[in-house]
């Protein structure tokens, strides 16, 4: 157990490594991410809708897409070079492999989270002072849960035709649960309301989120292996 | 028997079964319209309730085994199972097209609006919508052992996903109306409508064999002829 952890996290950090290095992909994500922000601050009529009645389902949108942005490139970056080959030759169990692949690209969500929720206040004027801890919380809870199914489906993508199309159809609908959650727990902590009105949702979100970890971790050998 | 010679076979058969169905099918067409009695508030409208229920019923029957059979080919790796999975993927797809079409034209006359963002209705969209991806995948992976495994990940994970679909139901506000035949309580249906819907589930669930066994002889076909022409090629 403690051998596959180490190895999982030897896996993330290579990816951490290697993304810091080129810092491209990162720095598209967090552009597209805050762009998306602006195109939806221009999508909406000013005078019918106020920013902060939009604000929950923006955000969460914008982690959404941008969550599909950098789960594209998870994989890709593998099959360049025959890199995911030499992975698999490597003696890590599969689950380890998962989990690090994980780790990695929710690093990279993250990160990107981290970046467009700053732009996020500042364009749409709310005030997260007291929601803060909170909103930080039901991000982690959701975006693990719908990073997990990525990571999988990422791994199964790029060896498809059409591999940018292919996630998106097949991740979206497991994105639905988590994004629900999301918005319905990010609009009551915006409206200052106790979390003890979303309990249900919280629940909802942590049972999704260990479902999934679990059943992908496992599932990850029929992906790769031959 | 070679593969050839059993895909004829099974889908002769296939094609018997959901013949039959089909003639089940108008069968419970005259026992919704002359047999049933109209319900008081809701009119000739609920009939369809006869079609509806019970499509979805197949649909939801549909996924279920797409999902187990995916489960148990990651265990078993036999290629039976992945053939029928594939097979009741497309056939779950007809019927929630079934249930996705009548639903709507039940609830423009009786909630006043063709869909509305419930939690039921958003919800089963979106499982029509993943298993259109595990076709779409299927159709972009051209490697028969890799489509297999590939398609048996999804298929598992997206069964996993209905139970989070019915949670959500009961989180979120519903319009859709409550269970009426399997719930705690004896059922609060009419004997004659009761017997119909029953009726309807059984033809509903026959046609759903026939259609499965004609796509499985179709997809045994496929994949004799696939192997045909590798060897000549």
């Amino acid at each position: 157990m403690r051998e596959a952890i180490r190895l999982a996290l030897a896996i993330a950090a290579k990816d951490v490594r290697a993304e810091l290095r080129s810092r491209t992909a990162l720095l598209s994500a967090v552009v597209f991410a805050a762009l998306v922000l602006v195109v939806f601050n221009f999508a909406r009529d000013p005078t019918a809708l106020a920013a902060t009645d939009l604000a929950p389902s923006v955000l969460w949108v914008t982690f959404a897409l941008a969550a599909m942005v950098a789960l594209n490139r998870a994989f890709t970056v593998e099959r360049e070079h025959g890199a995911l080959d030499g992975l698999l030759l490597a003696p890590v169990p599969r689950g380890a492999l998962f989990l690090g692949k994980l780790l990695a690209n929710l690093a990279f969500v993250g990160t990107v989270e981290g970046v467009t929720l700053p732009l996020f206040v500042l364009f749409f004027n709310v005030d997260l002072t007291a929601a803060l801890p909170g909103l930080i919380g039901v991000t982690a809870l959701a975006t693990i849960g719908f990073v997990s199914v990525g990571t999988i489906f990422s791994a199964m993508a790029v060896r498809t035709r059409f591999a940018e199309l292919m996630l998106p159809v097949l991740l979206l609908p497991f994105m639905v649960p988590p994004l629900i959650g999301a918005v319905q727990v990010t609009s009551r902590l915006l409206a200052a309301r106790p979390l003890s009105e979303v309990a249900g949702w919280l629940r909802l979100l942590t049972l999704y989120d260990v479902v999934f970890v679990t059943l992908c971790t496992m599932a990850f050998a029929a992906v790769v292996d031959e | 028997m070679t593969a050839a010679e059993a895909a004829r076979v099974l889908t002769r058969r296939g094609l018997l079964i959901s013949v039959a169905a089909l003639l089940g099918l108008a069968g419970v067409y005259v026992l919704a319209l002359g047999y049933t009695p109209v319900e008081a508030r809701q009119g000739l409208a609920q009939k369809i309730f006869y079609l509806h229920v019970p499509a979805a019923w197949s649909a939801l029957m549909a996924f279920s085994l797409v999902g187990i059979t995916s489960g148990l080919y990651l265990w078993l790796q036999d290629p039976r199972l992945d053939r029928f999975a594939a097979a009741s993927a497309e056939v779950g797809v007809a019927f929630s097209a079934v249930m996705l079409t009548t639903g709507p034209i039940w609830a423009k006359p009786i909630w006043g609006t063709w869909w509305t963002w419930d939690a039921r209705l958003t919800l089963t969209l979106f499982l029509f919508f993943l298993f259109i991806g595990y076709l779409a995948l299927r159709a972009s992976v051209h490697d028969p052992a890799e489509r297999a495994r590939f398609s048996a990940v999804v298929g598992l994970l997206g069964m996993l996903l209905v139970p989070f679909i019915h949670l959500s139901v009961y989180l979120f506000r519903t319009l859709h109306p409550q269970p009426i035949v399997l719930k705690p309580s004896a059922p609060s249906l009419p004997p004659e409508m009761l017997r119909t819907l029953l009726i309807s589930m059984l033809v509903f669930t026959a046609l759903y064999v026939g259609l499965v066994t004609l796509r499985y002889g179709l997809g045994l076909a496929e994949d004799a002829r696939d192997e045909a022409t590798d060897v000549a090629g």
